[in-house]
């Protein structure tokens, strides 16, 4: 007992902060803390002070201005007198619209490439190197410039498609009569209810009621599919026979969604070549088509050495196991490789996903009007207003990265190797 | 000093790096340089040549500025600018001044912080199309497909036109110039469009000009001229009287040939003191006497200037127009030496 209160005490010497080594570490951490926030004290004075000297405010007003510039692509609705704002609205939905479906091709491409790779034929595995190696190791912008290129410089004129007045031929002819290649857009059939139940006002946008009952159609068949599945496994558990339930999931996934599709009218409407342009059908631009192409095949190389290292990473032990058990190869990969590469896989495709959606901003190579072609482009340029604008496309990219990596995280968290 | 550009966020390490100096001329007196803005490339006002030697209109004036403020017109570094980063190039500091068709408008000159010190240009824009589309007036343009480049004034001033004549199109946009050229060729729009002075250039650089018409529509005003940044009245008083002392210089039949002579012997006291041999105009902008003088020997006078690059004897042929002298019915006049 003694002992205890006589222990030597602890004095505190200010050296001590620099060589005992139970202070240093704090020392240097509150040290590096000041230097940082000088550091950014520093910055944001700088800038406050140039701004100043410029003549320059710091506001976010021109937002509400009259844009007064045309945007060919729009998902939602704009003109020439809506807003600054607007027209950052219309360039993110661009922006997401092809980091969307480039994930999408991208992943689809991967997969397959990174599977086919480790193909025992030796030509197949040959080709997906090929392709890998080339995607990967070019530019993505060269690669954009050159879909573009090719995309205008070999596709006709839509002018070739006009009948010639005398002989009543044209140049080109459309493929099946509803797809036109040109030099400008593909145009393509363009889906439209003859039955128009209205739209449906959600403030920043209108979305079609028809396309939301279709929607609601598709998700309503799905959930009884599987309540029915639930019961056959139910009864399946109780009997031991399993009740057929193909054709009640033929009916309610695509009998169900159709049904309400044909009673709203649903039909395509074709494009048709009217005064300078095809009109009618949907006309979807070189510049989006390059540049997702190029986005997708690129980060496809990527995605598809991922697979490929996820698939590696299973032990041989895994694979001659399933064998044993008379399974399939097609089976062994998709039940029992595929699931646990996933483990491996899921990391590093999420780091591509990003990726993908930052490098989709190389956009203004081939004037497809994204988040940095409105807002950090024509906007910017129109208002003079450098700083607002920039800081706001960083942070709405940061915002859509952040989003990105949450989703994946937790589907991540879903797949991974549960340990208790 | 280190200046440079970034854009996105760097650019407010770019102004910081830009700022600091209000005096441009002393700057430039002490670079020894002007660092002048151009476009990327427009046949007659601004074109690098075989040996990297820029030529043209805007270039000229460039020169000007630079004889006047450091005695030699080849003193000149070009900055090719886009009509993007033109007006960021100007406010950071990477560059002195634009020469590079760049229109003269109220934001610009107030909002956006620079100062436009004068018209060397006055301008409009037109379209251009194939001359087997048929196409007679841009009326008929319903429905085409339009190539504009982007941070112009022509992009806005385009959706306005279309919009009042109740007409619809599909914009393409394009960075620069030769891009719009390109694409243009290649058929992927029907029509192009920009100042008319940019589009008589452009047809000239095709190899069949006989096959584009430019319809006669001019659906704007452009007083296209040089800009320096807001706040430097100095500097620009400096671009804005060399640009003056060309005009000037046209009007009294003062040319880079019989120049010497007139300033030997002419009795015109306005011409004496363009000159600067008598009375001292150039310290009161901070150059010596000889200033225009210098100016006006790089490339001759502003008609000298404008016949030599882009004049009816070139293979753009452009008229004077609105771009005579206000003696001979157009829109040049400089205000008085004195
Ligand atoms: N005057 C308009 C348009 C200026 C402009 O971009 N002009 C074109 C053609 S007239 C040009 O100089 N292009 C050269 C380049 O792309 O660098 C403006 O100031 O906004």
């Amino acid at each position: 007992m003694a002992n205890v209160a006589d222990a030597p005490k602890d004095t505190f010497r200010l050296s001590m902060l620099l060589y005992d080594t139970r202070y240093r570490s704090l020392t240097i951490q509150v040290f590096v803390f000041f230097l940082f926030m000088a550091g950014a004290a520093w910055l944001v004075d700088n800038t406050m002070r140039n701004l100043e000297a410029l003549g320059k405010d710091f506001n976010f007003g021109f937002l509400w201005n009259r844009a007064g510039y045309d945007i060919s692509q729009r998902l939602v609705e704009y003109t020439n007198d809506s807003t600054h704002g607007r027209a950052m609205l219309v360039g993110l939905l661009n922006t997401l619209l092809v980091a969307l479906l480039g994930c999408i091709a991208a992943t689809v491409i991967g997969v397959i490439v990174g599977v086919l790779r480790l193909s025992k034929n030796w030509l197949v595995g040959r080709l997906m190197t090929v392709y890998v190696e080339i995607f990967r190791n070019v530019p993505l912008l060269l690669w954009i410039l050159l879909i573009y290129a090719v995309f205008t410089e070999a596709t006709p004129a839509p002018n070739a498609f006009r009948p010639n007045p005398e002989t009543g031929l044209a140049d080109r002819s459309m493929f099946l009569d509803a797809i036109a290649v040109t030099n400008r857009y593909t145009a393509v059939p363009n889906s439209v209810f003859s039955r128009e139940l209205g739209w449906l006002d959600l403030g920043l946008f209108y979305i079609n009621i028809d396309v939301l009952a279709v929607l609601a159609a598709a998700v309503l068949g799905w959930w009884l599919n599987r309540m029915v599945k639930a019961r056959a496994t139910r009864i399946q558990n109780e009997t031991g026979v399993r009740p057929a339930t193909w054709w009640s999931s033929v009916l309610l996934l695509l009998g169900l969604p159709v049904a309400v599709l044909l009673a709203l009218g649903f039909h395509l409407e074709f494009p048709e070549l009217r005064g300078f342009n095809f009109v009618g059908g949907l006309n979807v631009s070189n510049s989006f088509m390059a540049l997702w192409l190029a986005l997708s095949l690129y980060t496809g190389a990527f995605i598809a050495e991922i697979v490929r290292a996820g698939i590696l990473a299973i032990s041989r032990g895994q694979s001659e196991a399933a064998f044993a058990l008379g399974l399939r190869p097609g089976r062994t990969m998709s039940l029992v490789i595929l699931p646990q590469a996933l483990r491996v896989i899921i990391p590093p495709l999420i780091s591509q996903y990003l990726n993908l959606t930052k490098n989709s901003s190389l956009a203004i190579a081939v004037g497809y009007l994204d988040l940095r072609g409105t807002l950090g482009g024509i906007t910017l340029n129109q208002t003079g207003r450098e700083l607002e604008c920039v800081l706001l496309m960083m942070l709405i990219y940061l915002a859509i990265s952040l989003v990105i990596s949450a989703v994946m995280n937790v589907y991540n968290a879903a797949v991974k190797l549960k340990e208790r | 000093m280190k200046k440079s550009v970034f854009l996105g966020t760097l650019t407010v390490a770019g102004l910081a790096a830009g700022l600091g100096s209000a005096a441009t001329l002393d700057d430039v007196k002490a670079r020894g340089e002007l660092n002048c803005g151009v476009s990327t490339g427009l046949t007659g006002f601004s074109l690098p040549d075989a040996n990297g030697n820029w030529t043209g209109f805007d270039v000229a004036l460039c020169r000007a500025v630079a004889a006047a403020v450091l005695g030699d017109g080849t003193k000149v570094k070009f900055v090719p600018t886009t009509g993007q980063t033109r007006f960021t190039a100007l406010a950071s500091g990477e560059v002195d001044m634009l020469a590079r068709n760049s229109t003269w408008t109220f934001s610009r000159d107030t909002d956006l912080k620079l100062d436009f010190v004068g018209v060397n240009y006055y301008d409009g824009q037109g379209f251009m199309v194939r001359k087997d589309l048929g196409v007679t007036s841009a009326k008929e343009l319903d429905g085409a497909t339009v190539c504009i480049q982007t941070g112009t004034t022509t992009e806005l001033n385009l959706a306005d036109w279309f919009k009042v004549n109740n007409l619809s199109y599909t914009p393409v946009a394009v960075e620069t110039n030769a891009e719009g050229e390109q694409q243009y060729a290649a058929g992927a729009c029907d029509a192009y469009t920009t100042d008319a002075s940019g589009l008589a250039a452009t047809r000239a650089a095709f190899a069949d000009p006989e096959n584009h018409v430019i319809l006669p529509e001019i659906i704007s005003k452009e007083p296209l001229g040089p800009a320096v940044r807001h706040g430097d009245n100095e500097w620009a008083d400096v671009v804005g009287w060399t640009l003056n002392a060309l005009i000037a210089a046209e009007e009294y039949g003062v040319t880079s040939t019989n120049m010497e002579e007139l300033a030997a012997n002419s009795p015109n006291p306005e011409i004496r003191r363009l000159l600067g041999v008598e009375g001292d105009l150039g310290p009161m902008i901070r150059l010596d006497k000889d200033w225009a003088k210098r100016a006006i020997s790089v490339g001759g006078n502003y008609g000298e200037i404008f016949a030599a690059t882009i004049g009816e004897a070139t293979p753009i042929g452009l008229a004077r127009g609105l771009n005579a002298q206000w003696t001979q019915g157009g829109l040049l006049y400089a205000p008085p030496f004195r």
